[in-house]
């Protein structure tokens, strides 16, 4: 038993955390009133190889592994949630689908770019009525014969979909109904597939940018598909087995949100930390008070938790054992404590808290997706009581 | 000469391991010397590393026969400056460590790494920060090419190699107030750079994985033939006689407009001599 990182993990968490207080935080607060994508961070990050941690060097990659991708976020988060979703998203939704599913082609084609973050991926799952139950999906696709042999002829809609609207935006990887069986019930099961779409395919929109609570650097869009033709060999997997295929993105996916949210958590701790040491009332500092000590170590002690939570699902999914659980209690916990500590922070801010240029108070509108999207805290309720066997 | 005729380069970049500025540092020690509470590989000469690089992978890189060796002079911890030049991508490393260093003043730092240099050497450029952020003298790469005898460029704020007829050479500027110099020199040389050099790179994942299997070698003074008495305290030519910290900036001054603004502003800065 033992937490603590290696020297290598330990270089990687002290690069980011230095490239994130020097080069991230100084443009946050512009990148979040403005609602505008950081592109020369993003370009950066390329630079450094974040967008390619977990992925070989055939690839374009670092050669390094999830975990190191995770240390990484949670560096990030802690000034910034917009960057650091856009590198979650970008690698464990744009890319990662094409490393795990992708035949050779496919990943020679599409890796190399989005690796080195020149390129973005998104993936296009939800929808207006399908999140965490797919069965929802009303994407459609069907083979047809195009000039150039058969194609997949797509329509629908998608909602939510980070990364699918930037000027890097390469590929979205949608998720759509490629047929119907019955069951011996006599209902119908739905199924579905997953699809390669370059962005610049006629009839795919990525429509106006969402107007969010937060996350306002990150760049998400409803997405139309209308008619849109690709070719045959753009099926990414196994037909039929898109919904396998994406339950296992996101239950990786959740141990990266949840270090991305222990990351959120702590940066609440550290702005307090400061806050409390320089702000005066009746005469000393207000961190010389116990109601905002015991305040900042019940935040220390919901971070460190976390860390500890997602430490451990992470672990178990690099040893190859199962950690779908381990990833739920991650994602909740890590989620909880960010919300948890953007409200605490923000109390001890006081007025300041409520003015968004402050780091805290961007937490705050922030946090609330770290409850929502992944999965639900009520979706990974779900699962917890379901591995309980309830 | 073409690039091929002309060899590969051998880089020296002399890195030093300096007290963070973002943390409290004090004053402290034999010599008066800032003590190490957080320590980093001096961000000044991060700008001389990311030369080095620049202009290797300008010229063919490794695969032209080019290398670059991060070298360091200090106590035991001075050795994460050159961790961190191999992470960046240096291809090996040199740490002299000695005891008998403490205290060394410039003219002593410059003789140990002079000596340094030659028993490594011979290299074809040797490349330094403008100033360590801790000492600040920027006395050292001078003193450095004079010992050696080389040409030197203090203050490069451009830097580019070249084959000639008789081997390497290079062209650099140097910007003033008034004019910007261009300075053409043979190869060998030494060259500091500045801050306006280039953006220096973050080292990446795979950086600090290739980082672990590169060589850092540590001698000491005894391995390249110098005196303990010629270095360290005894042998600086300077001596610091008291050092005390700055007093805390005093609060600044509050003009409000009352419709003389303006020129109580140019009062104010004429007071201060500042026009």
């Amino acid at each position: 038993m033992n937490f603590e990182l290696s020297e290598e993990y330990q270089d990687l968490v002290d690069t980011v955390r230095e490239f994130a207080d020097e080069v991230v935080a100084p443009v946050s607060a512009k990148h979040d009133a403005e609602h505008s994508f950081p592109y020369e961070v993003v370009k950066q990050m390329g630079d450094m190889g974040l967008f390619g941690l977990p992925f070989p060097e055939e690839y374009g990659g670092m050669g390094g592994d999830y975990f190191a991708l995770c240390l990484a976020l949670e560096q990030l988060a802690r000034v910034d949630q917009s960057v650091a979703i856009t590198l979650e998203a970008g690698v464990s939704l744009g890319a990662m689908p094409v490393y795990r599913f992708g035949t050779e082609e496919q990943k020679q084609q599409w890796l190399p770019s989005l690796a080195a973050g020149q390129a973005l991926g998104g993936f296009g799952l939800t929808e207006s009525e399908a999140g965490s139950d797919a069965s929802g999906t009303k994407t459609t696709a069907t083979l047809e014969q195009g000039a150039d042999g058969p194609e997949w002829v797509i329509n629908g809609t998608k909602e939510f979909i980070t990364n699918s609207g930037t000027d890097i935006t390469s590929l979205v990887t949608v998720t759509a109904v490629t047929g119907t069986s019955q069951r011996p019930d006599g209902t119908v099961k739905k199924e579905i597939s997953t699809i390669l779409v370059p962005s610049d395919t006629p009839g795919f929109t990525a429509e106006k940018a969402y107007n969010k609570v937060g996350w306002n650097a990150s760049d998400t869009h409803p997405l139309t598909l209308r008619d849109v033709r690709v070719p045959e060999a753009n099926l990414l997997g196994t037909r039929g087995r898109g919904y396998a295929n994406f339950l296992q993105i996101l239950d990786e996916g959740r141990i990266a949100i949840a270090a991305l949210a222990t990351g959120a958590a702590q940066g609440c701790v550290e702005q307090s930390i400061r806050y409390a040491g320089e702000r005066m009332a009746f005469g000393s500092t207000i961190g010389a008070y116990q109601s905002i000590q015991f305040k900042i170590a019940r935040m220390q002690v919901r971070a460190h938790t976390a860390r500890l939570a997602y430490y451990d699902a992470a672990s178990r999914m690099l040893a190859g054992k199962p950690f779908k659980t381990q990833a739920s209690i991650a994602k909740l916990v890590a989620g909880e404590a960010a919300m948890d500590n953007a409200r605490d922070a923000t109390q001890i801010f006081g007025g300041y808290g409520f003015i968004n240029e402050f780091v805290v108070s961007r937490h705050y509108r922030d946090s609330k997706i770290l409850e929502i999207g992944e999965g639900t805290t009520e979706v990974q309720l779900m699962l917890i009581a379901r591995e309980l066997g309830l | 000469m073409d690039e091929a005729t002309a060899g590969g380069l051998r880089i020296a970049v002399l890195v030093k391991h300096v007290p963070d500025a973002q943390f409290d540092r004090h004053i402290g020690g034999d010599d008066l010397t800032t003590v190490r509470a957080e320590s980093i590989l001096s961000e000044l000469d991060e700008y001389a590393l990311e030369a080095a690089l620049q202009l290797v992978e300008a010229h063919g890189g490794a695969a032209a026969g080019h290398r670059v060796t991060a070298i360091t002079m200090g106590p035991a911890a001075a050795v994460n400056a050159v961790k961190k030049s191999l992470q960046i991508g240096a291809d090996d490393g040199v740490h002299l460590t000695d005891e008998a260093l403490n205290g060394s003043d410039a003219s002593a730092t410059s003789k140990a790494l002079a000596a340094l240099l030659q028993h490594l050497g011979p290299f074809d450029l040797i490349l330094t920060g403008m100033a360590s952020t801790d000492g600040e003298t920027s006395l050292v790469p001078a003193q450095l090419a004079e010992r050696l005898t080389l040409p030197q460029v203090t203050f490069a704020a451009s830097l580019d190699l070249a084959p000639r007829d008789d081997g390497w050479g290079l062209t650099a500027r140097r910007d003033n107030d008034t004019y910007a110099e261009t300075i053409e020199a043979s190869l060998p040389a030494l060259v500091s750079v500045t801050d306006q050099i280039n953006e220096p790179r973050y080292p990446n994942f795979k950086g600090i994985m290739a980082a672990k299997k590169k060589q850092i070698q540590v001698l000491s003074l005894e391995d390249i033939g110098v005196q303990q008495d010629e270095v360290g305290l005894t042998g600086s030519w300077t001596r610091v006689q008291a050092a005390a910290p700055r007093p805390p900036r005093s609060q600044g001054v509050v003009i409000t407009d009352e419709g003389d603004a303006g020129v109580r502003l140019v009062d104010f800065l004429a007071g201060q001599k500042l026009l």
